[in-house]
């Protein structure tokens, strides 16, 4: 397998403050959304961004794409670095990477047909050489729609139906990469099944690669092969999906598997309940920046920050106090 | 059916007129809360759990008719009071916690005049008014509730606010607290404090809880009984346990096999789904409404209508396989 994407030590920041007031102020006029985050992706592979609200998985997403400015770092797609090129220059990546945005109807224009919507990308980059309406007619196939949505608007669609839409929409170019922000947000439970079983579906005919961005732990097992855990605009911990459900080492992924239970009323006792309020990012905590959540916090999380450890197979994480790993006999 | 119930809802049917068409929102329902304890809804959009909590708030939209039926809170039906009357019942004796606290709590005025303001009925002091704002609020976790009485809802994370919006409801000790979906906006780790805060705090003050939600994780950790709804109609009900171990409603089963904590155990690699649309509420097919997606339904499931039909002790059925 060769890699796709390789994202090494990226940075997105956001100027909160003119630099006069913060020199005045002796402030940082920034907020780091992503500090430092590195990973990669292989061709075929899907990888699993899973965070708290606020994290930075969105941010970390629409800098891959060139929606955010990155501000340090290296962003290599196919060999090629991408931090840093002209718009015109992203243009001709953006072919082969495609995203899926979090709200499907507020990213499908209102004013124009379903048609139109999964066909745009072929202007955009003018490619001619196909009928466009029998491409529309494929990409809806493919979701499994059928072709009396050509002419419709988007309100004329359910939730599961605009999702559909996007979903054929970002493979109309057959792209290499989809990112994927919250493909199942505001999806009833029973309506999710269906996008992600097409994601999947799709992946595997297609050999696309996906960074799909959820808070769903739970879908997360089933679609990923690998995932990072985001906290404050950090990885925590990263590594094989499997491996993390099993043996997660940060204690906030271990209070984050717990949080999702199933549902069975006699469960009862197995979440492990966080205290206290998520940190902002403009006020990061020193030390370890979970430390003011965490269940085991020593003296040393509350003044050095932890390092990368790794443990088998590519799996890392920040943690002083690693949990331990039960002994399985 | 339950015994003491504070609030008794009886073969409630709701219409809207829209356009030249009438939406069958509800039909027939019938449901009991119990003293003290905490009733969960779950159901998927469209399927009427807004609207029931709207009926017994009496907020309904004015394109709406009750079409028959009755919720009787406390020995009076809700639906005989005057506005007046129902004035003095809302946000005294029933409460309600919203979906989104950054909507429901006003930007531009502060958290502690907002709690002094819900207590707008009471003739004592403002010191007391107040002191019982910064008790509301430390009571649910805000750390230092004294100095943040100044402060505006924007200057508090999620979680924080909807802490404070459940202190809102709180402080004047209602009767029933119906909650909307409280936990949707909040990040998983946050949503396990709030429930653990909101048991604590039904423990404390005694107060009868009607709880909507789509997660059924929630549900189970924190209801006593449990209400599944479809297209405006109640399917099934029952003590939490016999529903989630003993669930028997084709729907519900479904319903339970989507959860996607469920699945995580499955070596399936596909994800479970309902497949088909709900039916159309301006124009209802005969029989049962959730035959065209039912996966054991029979010739009858398409001509008659099932009745509520009893499993065991208060646990209830609306389906012909049983």
């Amino acid at each position: 397998m060769s890699r796709l994407l390789e994202i090494e030590d990226l940075s997105v920041r956001y100027r909160m403050l003119p630099s006069w007031r913060a020199a005045m102020q002796s402030q940082d006029p920034y907020l780091n959304a992503v500090c430092g985050v590195s990973f990669a992706i292989e061709e075929g592979q899907s990888f699993a961004l899973v965070g708290e609200s606020g994290s930075g998985k969105s941010t970390l997403a629409r800098a891959i794409m060139g929606i955010e400015k990155a501000h340090s770092g290296s962003i290599r797609f196919q060999g090629h670095e991408l931090r840093g090129l002209s718009k015109r220059g992203y243009k001709s990546f953006r072919r082969n990477m495609s995203m899926m945005f979090q709200d499907p109807a507020g990213s499908l224009s209102p004013r124009l047909t379903v048609k139109r919507l999964i066909t745009e990308p072929f202007l955009i980059h003018q490619i001619r050489n196909t009928n466009i309406e029998d491409e529309a007619i494929k990409l809806l196939q493919m979701v499994g729609l059928g072709s009396e949505f050509l002419n419709r608007y988007p309100h004329q669609l359910s939730g599961g139906q605009a999702r559909r839409v996007g979903v054929a929409r970002a493979l109309a170019l057959s792209p290499k990469l989809l990112v994927a922000d919250e493909p199942t947000a505001g999806l009833d439970v029973s309506v999710q099944g269906e996008v992600l079983n097409l994601l999947l579906e799709l992946q595997q005919q297609q050999n696309i690669s996906v960074l799909i961005i959820t808070h769903n732990l739970n879908v997360v097992l089933h679609f990923a092969d690998r995932m990072a855990i985001m906290y404050l605009g950090r990885f925590i911990e990263q590594g094989a999906a499997q491996e993390i459900f099993l043996r997660p080492r940060h204690p906030y992924t271990q209070a984050l598997l717990s949080s999702s239970p199933e549902p069975d009323p006699d469960s009862k006792g197995s979440r492990i309940e966080l205290k206290g309020e998520v940190s902002s990012n403009m006020d990061r905590p020193a030390g370890c920046e979970f430390h003011p959540r965490c269940p085991i916090a020593q003296s040393l999380c509350t003044s050095t920050a932890p390092r990368e450890s790794s443990a088998d197979h590519g799996h890392s994480f920040s943690c002083h106090y690693p949990v331990a790993i039960f002994n399985e006999n | 059916m339950l015994s003491d119930p504070v609030l008794q809802i009886r073969n409630l049917s709701v219409e809207f007129s829209a356009r030249k068409r009438t939406i069958r929102a509800l039909r027939n329902i019938d449901l009991d809360i119990p003293r003290g304890g905490t009733v969960g809804v779950v159901g998927e959009s469209g399927c009427g759990k807004s609207t029931l909590i709207l009926s017994i708030m009496r907020l309904l939209a004015p394109n709406s008719k009750i079409v028959s039926g009755d919720i009787v809170f406390e020995d009076r039906s809700l639906f005989e009071l005057t506005e007046r009357e129902m004035q003095s019942v809302r946000g005294n004796e029933i409460s309600m916690i919203f979906q989104d606290p950054l909507t429901s709590l006003n930007p531009v005025i502060s958290v502690g005049q907002q709690l002094i303001d819900v207590q707008y009925r009471d003739s004592v002091a403002k010191k007391v008014k107040q002191q019982r704002a910064i008790d509301a609020l430390s009571q649910v976790g805000i750390p230092d509730a004294e100095a943040r009485l100044s402060s505006f809802p924007h200057q508090f994370s999620g979680g924080m606010r909807q802490r404070i919006a459940i202190a809102m409801t709180m402080i004047e000790e209602p009767i029933l607290l119906i909650a909307d979906e409280p936990t949707t906006a909040l990040d998983a780790t946050l949503e396990v404090q709030i429930i653990r805060e909101l048991k604590e705090l039904q423990k404390q003050s005694r107060c009868s809880i009607l709880f909507v939600s789509h997660h059924l994780g929630v549900v189970a950790d924190l209801c006593d009984y449990v209400v599944v709804m479809y297209a405006g109609e109640i399917v099934e009900q029952g003590p939490v346990r016999d529903l989630f171990y003993n669930v028997r409603h084709p729907y519900a089963q479904k319903l339970l096999e989507c959860d996607p904590a469920r699945i995580v155990r499955s070596a399936e690699k596909k994800f479970p789904t309902i497949p088909g649309d709900l039916p159309d509420l301006g124009n209802l097919p005969g029989g049962c409404i959730f035959s065209n997606r039912c996966h054991s339904a029979f010739d009858k499931c398409e001509t008659h209508s099932p009745r509520r039909t009893e499993v065991s002790t208060g646990h209830s059925v609306s389906c012909h396989l049983y």
